[in-house]
């Protein structure tokens, strides 16, 4: 698996944004991510119409040893998330960028999507964590 | 682990091999006008003979009275076996059970406590005890808040749960953002009045005591499903000994209670003035994730083998920190202890026995006691094993005069409900005997007759 698809965006608490072809978002958690939290047990998710502004706590991840927060990179309507999730949480660190997805967001009007980072910056950024 | 304190030669010989001269001397670093000086005005010591002397003397100031007051806390038999048991070496000194392997034996009885408590109140899942009834209750509130999510957050807490209970929760929720909103209840009924409650269905969740403070039953079944109805959360604040009689919480209308909790004390705690006692919380499996307190899970090791660890703790405050469950993090091991063990002897059928009895015993006092004139039953609903009672003379002084024939009356209602007037909570659990409860009555007649 590419560790750091190109065709994603990124933020600075590993979340990783795809912009689909009917302009909706799906949000999830990157490889980095996944590997550092260890074997996920629980996934605490979003509701669908819950309105999330930007950097807003929308969930939680929970492994065997950490539990951490989920943030919102962009503001906007939830319109799905992932309820394999609940019973396969083991998804997400198999497949953080497939299968793993968490949740879909219908953006709202004002979205800074230029200020989630690229596949490149976001693997500087990870680098300097090492 | 024993206590084993050291001898002189042994601190003489830890400051040879560290080359300091005397203890004083590695409390330099703190500033002189910081340390403590010694105490002062201490007497000198006793002998082991002279102090059991004192202590004997003490004793008799306050011992030999019979107990008839409930309120929270209630004087029942405790097998020999209980505390023979729960005092040995291995419960009593055994302390936190975070390394799993080092604590299998603890780690298995809290699972066999959480067992028993999840199956009294007909819950699906048990955490490992809290502090006790009040902060339990507390722990419920906070819960159903964080459950809820976005709803506005208040609290249905009615008059007739505990006066005590409710002044902790307030105390632990008031910088939270939490309102209780107070829920009276119906002075002829001395319960909460179902039909009065369309006022109150932008809630968070209903609290409902079984039995009440007043020894009284809830329409618990019709309250459970109003406010399920509503959408709204309900926490069932229990005494464990009424659930071998009564319908448990977890059966409670059609969806049962989503949260459970209350006072440990009736099963095998001694009274010992107020304490130590454990506060237990059982909830739906679904909710387990917002549970506070220890958990305790079973499992298998490498080998296939059973074994019980502490689980969840992504809840706690070790992995969660601000955002834990809770700021609690132990239990009471040692009460839990001791409440599984009497549990198991005394059995489901044990458990039934001790509860009729409390009432049957509370129905003779009450029946003897509102025989004499000036004496009347407040409420005239059913009760478990406490009952209100009207006096025409002041509670106060009725008591005081009880107490010079070593008679504890009950405990007096009137600070907490002046609605009710001179009003009296009495109990009767099932070591009250007739002639205890015969000469009650005689003494209580003398009262009001002079």
């Amino acid at each position: 698996m590419n560790k750091i698809p190109d065709n994603l965006k990124y933020t600075e608490s590993h979340e990783w944004v795809r912009i689909e072809e009917n302009g909706t978002i799906t949000i999830g958690i990157t490889d980095h991510a996944q590997e550092e939290l260890g074997d996920l047990v629980y996934v605490e998710l979003p509701k669908i119409g819950q309105q999330l502004n930007l950097d807003e706590v929308v969930g939680v991840v929970e492994s065997v040893k950490a539990a951490e927060d989920l943030y919102s990179p962009l503001a906007g309507e939830v319109i799905d998330f992932n309820a394999e999730l609940e019973d396969a949480p083991e998804l997400l660190n198999n497949d953080p960028y497939g299968s793993g997805w968490l949740f879909k967001l219908k953006l709202a009007e004002n979205s800074h999507l230029e200020n989630l980072l690229g596949a490149d910056e976001y693997a500087k950024f990870i680098a300097k964590d090492k | 682990m024993p206590y084993i304190p050291h001898t002189s030669n042994d601190i003489a010989e830890m400051l040879a091999t560290i080359g300091v001269g005397s203890i004083e001397d590695l409390f330099d670093e703190i500033p002189a006008t910081l340390r403590c000086g010694y105490l002062e005005k201490i007497p000198s010591s006793l002998t082991e003979m002279e102090i059991g002397a004192l202590m004997r003397q003490r004793a008799e100031q306050d011992s030999g009275a019979v107990c008839f007051i409930g309120a929270g806390a209630y004087e029942h038999h405790i097998p020999a076996a209980v505390w023979e048991i729960a005092t040995r070496g291995e419960f009593y000194s055994a302390y936190t059970p975070y390394q799993a392997e080092a604590s299998q034996g603890t780690l298995q009885l809290l699972y066999e406590f959480q067992t028993m408590m999840a199956n009294l109140t007909g819950m699906e899942a048990s955490n490992a005890s809290l502090y006790d009834g009040a902060s339990a209750l507390a722990e419920a509130v906070l819960m159903a808040v964080r459950l809820a999510k976005s709803k506005a957050k208040s609290i249905l807490m009615p008059t007739t749960v505990h006066p005590i209970y409710r002044h902790v929760v307030q105390t632990i929720v008031k910088n939270q953002g939490i309102s209780l909103v107070e829920l009276p209840y119906d002075i002829e009924l001395g319960r909460i009045a179902p039909d009065n409650l369309a006022n109150f269905t932008q809630s968070t969740a209903l609290v409902i005591p079984q039995p009440n403070f007043f020894g009284s039953l809830e329409a618990v079944d019709e309250l459970t499903n109003w406010a399920h109805a509503h959408g709204i959360l309900v926490i069932g604040v229990v005494n464990p000994l009424t659930l071998a009689v009564l319908s448990p919480p977890g059966e409670w209308g059609a969806k049962g209670a989503d949260i459970v909790c209350g006072e440990g004390q009736p099963l095998g705690i001694p009274l010992s003035y107020g304490g130590p006692y454990f506060g237990f919380m059982c909830c739906k499996k679904a909710y387990v994730r917002q549970m506070p307190g220890r958990i305790v899970g079973r499992t298998v090791d490498l080998d296939g083998k059973t074994g019980y660890t502490l689980t969840l703790q992504a809840r706690e405050q070790h992995i969660r920190r601000s955002k834990a469950t809770s700021n609690i993090c132990t239990n009471q091991g040692l009460m839990a202890t001791a409440a599984t063990i009497h549990t198991a002897l005394l059995g489901a059928e044990g458990l039934e026995r001790v509860a009729l009895t409390c009432h049957a015993n509370t129905t003779s006092l009450v029946e003897k006691l509102t025989a004499i004139a000036g004496i009347n039953r407040v409420f005239k609903e059913p009760f478990f094993h406490e009952a209100v009672l009207r006096l025409e003379k002041p509670v106060d002084e009725v008591l005081r005069q009880l107490a010079t024939s070593h008679i504890f009356g009950g405990y007096n209602l009137t600070k907490f409900y002046p609605k009710l007037g001179n009003s009296l909570l009495v109990c009767a659990t099932e070591m009250r005997t007739s002639a205890e409860i015969d000469n009650y009555a005689e003494k209580l007649q003398v009262v009001m007759e002079n």
